[in-house]
């Protein structure tokens, strides 16, 4: 499928497939198995630009946009969805400076974040709070020029490895989803630390910590925004990210599908090469149009946000739901198509089953999103009546 | 600190063939790449500059179409680049293409430091960079696997010997061939591609660099290729029967037989 890519396009794929071939893939069974944060392939792709791309041109950054990042993530997770996940992460945490800083706090922060030296990440989720981001406990309060955090959150990607954090805290309690807000805090704060790392069953390059804030300090030049836009920051940034997700899915499903289409033309069964077998080779071509459909539609989406878009909440939730359904169902696929090997370590397909997984879950879960998909369905329609 | 580096286009490794009649490549139709070695070469001059400031100047004498290697040299970090190509450079064997490359450095003139690869993939002789120095008349080190320190016109090196390290001081301007020890070549940037698919890449001529017709090019090289080969080396073990006298002897007697 040819998506007409420019040449600056082209060589940001090129580039970052580079970087998957030679940097990623002959480490990322090791990465996995010691559940290892690939700190020295973050350093590989901040030297070779690809944290530019997603940062405007005054602020050191190569102003390419959303659909480039997709591109360059779609290709680090071909080899791995672990670590390109860390790179989409650092994205979500610039999301909010990009749409709602100051010109300050752009200054400060986007030219460090374009570098590649310091990673952010996005503090939204709590053991409380997870579909449901309004029961939320963590709160910041106003004293003087600073604001006091105190509370903890879970589940956060790039937790304890990034330098800056976006963080929703309730400053307002008598006002619901208004009374939240939006906060850079900075690792190093006195008061910010790190809980436990957690051991997960998949993206196991990634790092998932629990954030702890005791009466943690921040600046009021860090609050994102006004008070009170907290849950709108989240929203905003959620919609420009999701196609990200999606992207990450379609990588994955890539990888999945060439190791599936590679085995089934070695591996001989009954005199000949299971690719001779039509149930096989139903299931691949079953596996490469679901596939093109989902890249297609995150290409869609991802280029719906850089034109400039109002609203795109529904089209990042479909390319989200769409693609991390398909990448399960082809990495399921793909374990199928190898068959017994395919459940061992020793082969790449059942770290991409367990490394699919994830993406139904965070960035709102499939169930929340078609919620969002149909609600918005309904609403277009209740308002032509 | 201004830091030249010379790199040569090779073929690219998997299809190597050798032409019976002259007993050199073929490189038609082959795509080029820049020779491995000089990889490094290229990476520790980048790094130099990373922790020194400066400039690195690539050069590379070839045909035209070794501008390729060094627009990739650009998207690998260096700053500039320049082609050395004429007609009358064709032919040139490791003596003539030294002394093309010197002519070329000396026109440059504000240099520091000249770092090569150990060696090429195709030629395999090691020889351009101990040639560069001694025509240049400045120090030269070989097979370099670390840059302990490096400030105005002192550097201090650490260099591969057979078992084992030296470190060597040298003043500058100074040239350097590196082994693949000494780093792990980056990847290139996207600024860095932009730029190469843009950058001017000047092409200097014989004239340009005051080259002497005699000393380039086919009738500058003395060398002749006869035959490659790998030669042959043989190791045999015997051991002593009887006992510690006799043994003694036998070992004795094959010594004198050697010598
Ligand atoms: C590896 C990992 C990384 C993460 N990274 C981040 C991060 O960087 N930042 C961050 O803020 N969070 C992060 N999260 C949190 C993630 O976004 C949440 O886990 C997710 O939003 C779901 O919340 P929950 O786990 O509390 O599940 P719950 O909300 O308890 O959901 C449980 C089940 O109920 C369903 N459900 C809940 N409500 C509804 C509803 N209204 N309609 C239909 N079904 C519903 C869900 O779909 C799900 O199946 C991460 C999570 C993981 C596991």
């Amino acid at each position: 499928m040819d998506y007409f890519l420019t040449e600056q396009q082209k060589l940001i794929k090129d580039l970052a497939r580079k970087i998957a071939e030679e940097r990623i893939l002959p480490v990322r069974a090791e990465l996995d198995e010691k559940e290892e944060f690939p700190w020295a392939i973050v350093k590989d792709i901040a030297d070779s630009d690809l944290f530019r791309i997603f940062i405007p041109e005054q602020y050191e950054g190569l102003g390419e946009g959303l659909f480039a990042l997709c591109i360059a993530t779609e290709e680090l997770s071909r080899a791995c969805c672990g670590v390109a996940l860390t790179y989409a992460t650092d994205a979500l945490g610039t999301i909010p400076i990009l749409l709602y800083g100051t010109d300050e706090q752009k200054q400060k922060y986007l030219p460090i974040i374009a570098a590649g030296t310091k990673l952010t990440a996005f503090g939204l989720t709590e053991s409380g709070a997870g579909s449901d981001a309004s029961a939320m406990k963590t709160t910041a309060t106003l004293d003087g020029d600073d604001y006091i955090l105190n509370g903890s959150k879970q589940f956060i990607t790039n937790g304890g490895e990034a330098e800056l954090y976006t963080i929703i805290a309730i400053t307002d309690p008598t006002r619901g989803t208004r009374g939240a807000s939006a906060f850079l805090v900075e690792k190093g704060m006195p008061g910010f630390t790190f809980g436990k790392k957690e051991q997960k069953m998949g993206i196991r390059a990634s790092a998932t910590s629990e954030l702890v804030f005791h009466n943690c300090r921040v600046p009021r030049d860090n609050l994102v925004g006004r008070e009170g836009l907290g849950f709108i920051v989240t929203m905003k940034t959620l919609d420009v990210s999701r196609p990200a997700v999606g992207a990450l899915s379609v990588g994955l499903a890539q990888g999945a599908l060439e190791a599936a289409v590679a085995y089934a033309r070695e591996r001989k069964q009954f005199g000949h090469p299971i690719s001779a077998l039509q149930a096989i080779q139903h299931m691949l071509a079953n596996m490469a149009m679901e596939l093109e459909a989902a890249r297609a539609l995150v290409y869609a989406a991802a280029r719906t946000v850089d034109s400039g878009a109002k609203d795109f909440t529904e089209e990042g939730a479909m390319a989200k739901v769409f693609a991390t359904d398909m990448a399960m169902k082809v990495t399921t696929d793909a374990v199928q198509v190898f068959g017994g090997v395919g459940y061992m370590r020793d082969y790449p397909v059942e770290k991409m089953m367990r490394d699919a997984k994830i993406n139904q879950i965070y960035e709102g879960t499939n169930q929340v999103l078609r919620n969002v998909i149909a609600l918005q369905l309904l609403k277009r329609k209740a308002l032509r009546e | 600190m201004n830091i030249v580096v010379c790199i040569k286009q090779v073929p690219g490794t998997t299809e190597i063939k050798i032409d019976p009649d002259t007993n050199t490549l073929v490189r038609e139709g082959i795509p080029g790449v820049i020779n491995p070695f000089d990889c490094y070469a290229l990476e520790e001059a980048v790094r130099l500059r990373e922790r020194c400031d400066g400039k690195v100047t690539v050069i590379s004498m070839g045909p035209p179409q070794a501008e390729e290697a060094l627009r990739e040299a650009i998207s690998l970090g260096a700053d500039e680049a320049i082609l050395i190509s004429d007609r009358a450079f064709a032919g040139s064997d490791t003596w003539a293409t030294s002394y093309v490359l010197s002519r070329a450095i000396a026109k440059i003139a504000d240099y520091d430091v000249i770092i090569c690869g150990r060696q090429t993939l195709d030629g395999d002789t090691g020889q351009v960079g101990p040639e560069l120095s001694e025509m240049l008349r400045i120090p030269f080190v070989a097979y370099v696997s670390k840059v302990e320190e490096i400030k105005d016109d002192y550097m201090r090196v650490q260099r591969m010997v057979e078992e084992g390290y030296e470190t060597i001081e040298m003043s500058l301007p100074a040239v350097i061939t590196v082994v693949k020890e000494i780093n792990i070549p980056r990847l290139p940037s996207l600024r860095g591609s932009m730029k190469s698919k843009t950058v001017e890449i000047p092409v200097w001529s014989a004239e340009d660099i005051g080259a002497e017709a005699n000393k380039a090019g086919i009738t500058g090289s003395p060398t002749r290729v006869v035959k490659i080969f790998f030669p042959k080396r043989e190791q045999k073990s015997e051991i002593m029967q009887g006992n510690l006298e006799e043994q003694i002897d036998q070992l004795m007697k094959k010594l004198e037989e050697i010598v």
